[in-house]
């Protein structure tokens, strides 16, 4: 159809005489690759080359002048530190978009439930800290945190509950990294899911109401099938951001202490930049890749789905 | 606990004719709203007490009092902060990234987003999915090769890239611009095609369909990602701390952790100030603009 408009037009301005170039500068397609080259351009030399790259890279030694094959790997397996943050990373990663989903998903029935005209300013306040660089939210809890001034044992001494050592033990600092993760990213699960919930029809509702449904069945029949797959949606890119997340380990706990709270990110920077061997650190980034393409398939395929109900 | 009180309100919602259930409602909203009371509180807390903590000083700070409280306010944390040339540089050095980010981010992605969603080309169905997969890619994953692609560049060629503020430039549109195109591509995919037809009929070209139908139909669209791409931008962390180092091309979020915490003594009513006031922009703009901005989030993850 649009093709054939495009060819009537190009027919009565083609009287003029035109070189085969500037024709084919005419094309539509050409046209389109054109605008789109920038972008591929983009993607290609600072995404897609550096992604491969980073595979030769793991492969040579840490002045990057020897091929030294999977030594850089079998190096890794032997040490105790890099299963002790894949074990973090995975800790982290689940355990903060497990809590990010259930936190959401409550706060989005609560706003939901409230009458309509309260909802926005409840949904404004309660998205400020996923609009808070987390860079500087982060510094934030880290002052909470504070081993001397800490305002959370402030408040905890005054029930007589001893200090906490939130940045200093290893557990405790592998809850704490959770913590501000789930801080900021449940904001973002509440927004999702209040989207959701409010595209859920009404009628649904009644006709389970009619049939005796109670709020168990109805939300386990209605509300959930219907929003099953903005909760995977969700789910998944969080699990991928949290996966990769950098800046909330970096800043409040840098690692510490004696690398317990590392993830595959931090632990990368610490090796590849602070230690100055970069391939090292390419190889232990290297590892984020397979959950991120399972992650990226689910979500595929999603779309896929969706995009063929569409048409 | 949040169950029960749910429930309770979806009951009284359902079945509304009932005297005890308006009763029942009324408590239910009384719990919602304890506890959006309470979540609110865990969620604003930290930047409240950023707040508190930037009106008081160093004494009172390391003082034994309720650190809830500010006993003497006092401004002097703004003022010695917008006073010192190190701060006002870092914010401008992050106003420049992220302005310039924008623009070439928006430059980038209508374009090809409208390549993309109107005039098929061989392997653009292939590229807009490929669009879609290096916005999974997170920036952890590449800054290590990238670091040692300009390390290298630098011995061919003899321009250094590291240290210099201008290559956030091109290392932030990696970002942005494939998010921002794939939600360009699904406001521009939902524009009619009568619409662009009837242009091209009355003999508009593609750089006019372009600019003068497509930009303001979908500009509800535009708005949120540009306010996406200054948001990243803004608050880019990785990529600054890795390829910056000297403190005259540092941007905000690295200014602030590495040059304010001097020594083994934290001057945390500045660090604080400085994070609040770094804060802002995105803040001032989520207030003004909260609909786009909340359309941008939903956007992505429901069109994509």
């Amino acid at each position: 159809m649009v093709d054939a408009v495009i060819g009537g037009v190009r027919a009565t301005t083609g009287v003029r005489k035109r070189s085969g170039f500037r024709k084919a500068m005419q094309r539509k397609s050409t046209i389109a690759f054109f605008m789109a080259s920038p972008l591929i351009l983009l993607i290609g030399l600072l995404v897609l080359y550096p992604a491969l790259y980073s595979l030769h890279l793991a492969t040579l030694n840490k002045s990057m002048e020897r091929f030294v094959g999977l030594s850089n790997f079998t190096f890794l397996f032997k040490r105790e530190t890099f299963w002790m943050v894949v074990q973090q990373s995975c800790i982290f990663a689940i355990t903060a978009v497990l809590f990010k989903a259930i936190i959401g998903f409550i706060v989005a029935h609560f706003v939901h439930n409230i009458p309509a005209k309260g909802q926005r300013k409840w949904r404004g306040m309660l998205l400020v800290p996923w609009v808070i660089p987390p860079a500087m939210s982060t510094l934030a809890w880290l002052w909470l945190f504070d081993p001397s001034y800490s305002a959370f044992n402030w408040i905890l001494a005054v029930f007589g509950i001893g200090p906490v050592p939130w940045t200093g033990d290893a557990y405790w600092a592998r809850f704490s990294v959770i913590l501000v993760n789930v801080w900021i990213g449940a904001p973002f699960f509440m927004i999702m899911y209040l989207a959701a919930l409010k595209s859920v029809p009404e009628q649904l509702y009644e006709a389970a109401a009619i049939d005796g449904a109670n709020w168990w069945q109805r939300m386990w029949f209605v509300t959930l099938p219907m929003m099953r797959n903005i909760i995977a949606v969700t789910a998944l890119f969080s699990l991928i951001v949290t996966f990769a997340n950098f800046d909330i380990v970096r800043i409040l706990t840098a690692g510490g202490p004696i690398d317990k709270t590392h993830v595959f990110a931090t632990w990368a920077f610490w090796l590849g930049i602070q230690g100055g061997d970069i391939p090292l650190g390419a190889s232990v980034s290297l590892f984020m890749v397979p959950i991120l393409a399972t992650a990226a398939v689910f979500i595929l395929r999603d779309i896929h789905r969706r995009g063929n109900e569409a048409s | 606990m949040s169950a029960v009180t749910a429930g309770a309100i979806d009951q009284a919602a359902r079945r509304p004719k009932y005297g005890s259930m308006s009763r029942d409602r009324r408590w239910a909203l009384r719990w919602s709203y304890f506890f959006l009371v309470l979540f609110a509180i865990f969620f604003l807390m930290p930047p409240i007490y950023m707040f508190i903590t930037s009106l008081k000083t160093s004494a009172e700070i390391s003082a034994e009092t309720n650190p809830w409280w500010v006993y003497h306010p006092t401004l002097s944390n703004y003022i010695e902060l917008l006073t010192a040339p190190s701060y006002l540089m870092f914010f401008r050095n992050s106003a420049i990234v992220s302005v310039f980010v924008v623009t070439i981010t928006m430059l980038i992605s209508v374009p090809a987003a409208f390549a993309l969603s109107r005039m098929k080309f061989w392997g653009s169905a292939t590229l807009a999915t490929g669009v879609f997969l290096t916005y999974l890619i997170p920036e952890t994953l590449l800054f290590l090769p990238l670091f040692k692609m300009f390390a290298q560049f630098n011995e061919l060629t003899g321009i250094e890239l590291i240290n210099r503020w201008w290559v956030l430039l091109f290392l932030y549109p990696t970002l942005t611009v494939p998010f921002c195109t794939w939600i360009m591509i699904g406001y521009f995919a939902s524009i009619p095609k009568e619409l662009d037809e009837a242009a091209l009929m009355d003999g508009a070209n593609y750089r006019q369909i372009l600019t003068r139908v497509f930009i303001p139909v979908a500009l509800p669209g535009l708005i949120a990602a540009t306010i996406f791409a200054f948001t990243v931008s803004w608050a880019q962390f990785l990529y600054p701390l890795a390829f910056t180092t000297s403190i005259d091309q540092l941007v905000l979020p690295v200014g602030i952790i590495t040059t304010l915490n001097k020594g083994d003594v934290f001057n945390w009513g500045q660090i604080m100030t400085g994070a609040l006031l770094g804060a802002a922009p995105p803040l001032i703009i989520y207030a003004f603009l909260m609909d786009y901005y909340i359309a941008g989030l939903t956007a992505g993850a429901t069109k994509g």
